[in-house]
């Protein structure tokens, strides 16, 4: 190797002095960082300038929407529930209460699987400054249920300490009788939702109500005369109005981005018993611990049935069907985000074509509502069974919106609005001209593919930071400090009766088998 | 084999090619790491949590605490950087390259290209056991054995210091 005098040899003399050789050869890469710093410099500036250029297309509020934070001075509001099945449940642990044995199954879960964080952040939800005082329930065991969960205070599993158990009440008139219950949260059945709320109000009691509002049309009238005369806050129960993504679409409704909107198409996909409303029996369900008649209040006698006590949305004799337990999730997302009103008019078709189990009910249901006066229709489309995902989409005839968790607005191809900058090549009618993910700081609405990917598959920011919120525990938020502030939220008694309208309308207009009308200067139906 | 005798070796081709190799994977290494410092939603948790296979455990539960979300997080925004400034200038070339190496090495692990499993990460290609991840590990390895940032690179000025104690 000693004769091979490499040009690579630093220097012949001095081999450990620097040479100037030395220093060309040391900073002979520099240059190329220069020319990465240029074409950094040029990327970045175009991606500037596509995202200033779809700013002004669609210009949404960049920031997220912020919690509202809670009201958590005075006392506590000593709140009662009536109900404590399935939905029940799930309104007490939103509202800080829950079931030591669902405590227990999540930190099984999580020890099981450390990717399960359902605990953790369950144990993040703020605390609400309540009290459980009263619970009611028809059906013995989980009227003791209820009234264990109340006591949870601490929110801990079954082996620990929990508070002084709520008096349990066998008759939810009782309940809304006693002094020390300021507001009430009703999960029954459908049928007795109003009746409920009603004798509620007429005690000055503030009302969280399940949806839907009604079970019947003159109660839906009497319910809004006595909400109204006595003042209380109401709040029906579409956590959905809690959604952020609802609220970014109102704010490109308002501002025009989708052009005329003449189309909504909305659906309910779903494909399993639970999802079709057949829920377990309980094994200590019998004539001895379920009040029968209490349970079927106003509806027409039938004789003691656990299918029906269990399984009641089966048949329209204590259920709403379709129109009152899913329509009107739908139908109340877009009069959040485009404050439709009661439809002109309501058509609806469906059938019993897959569930033939005795129900009354259909389980496909189509039901078309007319806006005339807004040049617009509203279509709802459902089946319990099939899980093919079909979207809430807004069309526009410059862009079409689909709402989900996510929001997402493509320009349509044949836009007006649009033409210019679709003939540039600015816009492309294939990709997202904005969207929206819940929980993205700082959104200006161009997510990458791989982000796009992601969040579609609930791996990006609904987890970020283990942080996931419970819409209906927003919602009941909003409802106690709505009670502290003596105001009324979002889904008030006005949007209760729009909602409870409509789903009538389509309910009538299926059994009766034909269009029905809205007569807005008389308030009827016809 | 002595750094020197490998330096006498390499001819002018033999330089120029590794080292341009050593330019255009730092390149590659500077642009990932800028574009997620200067990005403010970039984070490592969807990446961590598409992870699959005999390891997929260990980065789901990564991914599952927030603080190491952003260790992990930190580390690759400036991670890359800093290995990508290390290739392109010749800067501790040697280091850049080892934890280059174990960079990639974490990627491919979490999302090893195997025969059952398919990804929700779009992808440009199709791969079976070896991917774009596993040849730039065994380049980067390359570029380990056959040493440039001491002829072309900052190292230069390096070596004859530690030489001159």
């Amino acid at each position: 190797m000693k004769n091979d005098q490499s040009q690579h040899t630093p220097s012949n003399t001095n081999p450990r002095s620097i040479t100037r050789r030395d220093i060309l050869k040391g900073l002979a890469a520099v240059p190329v960082l220069g020319a990465f710093s240029y074409a950094w410099f040029r990327k970045n500036n175009l991606d500037e300038a596509f995202r200033k250029q779809m700013r002004e297309v669609v210009n949404l509020t960049a920031q997220p929407v912020e919690l509202a934070p809670s009201i958590q001075d005075g006392k506590p509001i000593r709140v009662g529930i009536i109900g404590f099945g399935i939905r029940g449940k799930q309104l007490l642990r939103a509202a800080g209460f829950p079931e030591p044995s669902w405590i227990d199954d999540q930190i099984k879960a999580h020890a099981e699987n450390r990717q399960n964080t359902n605990y953790q952040s369950y144990m993040e939800q703020e605390q609400l400054n309540i009290e459980i005082t009263g619970v009611c329930d028809v059906f013995s065991v989980y009227s003791e249920q209820a009234a264990l969960t109340a006591s949870n205070i601490n929110r801990e599993g079954s082996k620990g300490k929990m508070g002084k158990a709520p008096r349990q009440y066998k008759t939810y008139l009782e309940l809304l009788d006693a002094p020390d219950i300021d507001a009430v949260i009703i999960a029954s059945p459908d049928h007795w939702h109003a009746p409920m709320a009603i004798e509620a109000a007429k005690r000055g009691k503030h009302v969280y109500c399940e949806k839907p509002v009604s079970w019947t049309v003159p109660e839906t009238y009497e319910l809004v005369k006595v909400v109204k005369e006595k003042g209380i806050v109401f709040q029906l129960g579409h956590q959905g109005r809690q959604t952020e993504s609802y609220t970014k679409a109102k704010e490109a409704i308002e501002k025009n981005v989708l052009g005329k909107v003449n189309l909504i198409e909305v659906c309910t996909n779903r494909n399993d018993p639970n999802g079709a409303w057949v829920y377990d029996i309980h094994p200590e369900a019998n004539p001895s611990t379920i009040d029968w008649k209490q349970f079927i209040g106003q509806a027409p006698w039938h004789d003691f049935s656990l299918e029906r006590f269990f399984r009641w949305r089966c048949w329209w004799d204590y259920s709403t069907g379709l129109n009152g337990d899913l329509l009107t999730h739908e139908y109340d997302a877009l009069n959040q985000i485009m404050g439709l009103g009661i439809p002109e008019s309501v058509a609806s078709s469906g059938g019993i074509y897959f569930f033939k189990d005795g129900r009354t009910v259909p389980d496909v249901l189509h039901v078309v509502m007319e806006f005339p006066k807004r040049d617009l229709s509203f279509l709802y489309s459902a089946t319990l069974a099939s899980d093919r995902s079909r979207g809430k989409v807004i069309m526009g005839h410059d862009a079409n919106m689909e709402i989900s968790d996510r929001l997402v607005i493509k320009a349509d191809p044949q836009s007006t609005q649009y033409k210019q900058k679709i003939e540039s090549g600015l816009i492309d009618p294939n990709t997202p001209i904005y969207s929206f993910t819940p929980g993205k700081k700082g959104a200006d609405g161009f997510a990458t593919a791989t982000e796009q990917y992601f969040a579609s598959r609930g791996l990006l920011y609904t987890y970020r930071n283990g942080k996931r919120v419970d819409t209906t525990h927003l919602h009941i938020k909003e409802w106690l400090n709505c009670i502290r502030a003596g105001v009324q939220p979002s889904c008030n008694i006005d949007q209760a009766f729009d909602e409870g309208i409509s789903a009538h309308m389509s309910t009538k207009a299926l059994l009766e088998n034909r269009k029905v009308f809205w007569d807005a200067d008389k308030q009827l139906i016809v | 084999m002595s750094q020197s005798e490998i330096t006498k070796n390499y001819t002018n081709l033999q330089t120029f090619l590794l080292v341009a190799l050593r330019i255009v994977i730092g390149w590659y290494f500077l642009y990932e790491g800028l574009v997620k410092i200067i990005n403010p939603d970039w984070s490592s948790f969807g990446y961590l949590m598409d992870s699959q296979g005999t390891f997929a455990g260990l980065f789901h539960a990564m991914a599952a605490k927030a603080n190491v979300v952003a260790v992990v997080d930190f580390l690759n925004k400036w991670g890359l950087t800093f290995i990508g400034l290390g290739l392109m200038l010749g800067v501790f070339t040697q280091l850049a390259l080892f934890f280059g190496i174990l960079l990639l090495v974490m990627y491919y692990l979490s999302h090893p290209p195997l025969a059952t499993i398919t990804y929700v990460m779009p992808q440009e290609g199709a791969y079976l056991w070896v991917n774009k991840t596993l040849i730039e590990i065994v380049t980067m390895a390359v570029l380990m054995a056959f040493p440039t940032g001491h002829i072309i690179g900052l190292d230069r000025f390096f070596s004859k210091w530690l030489k001159k104690q």
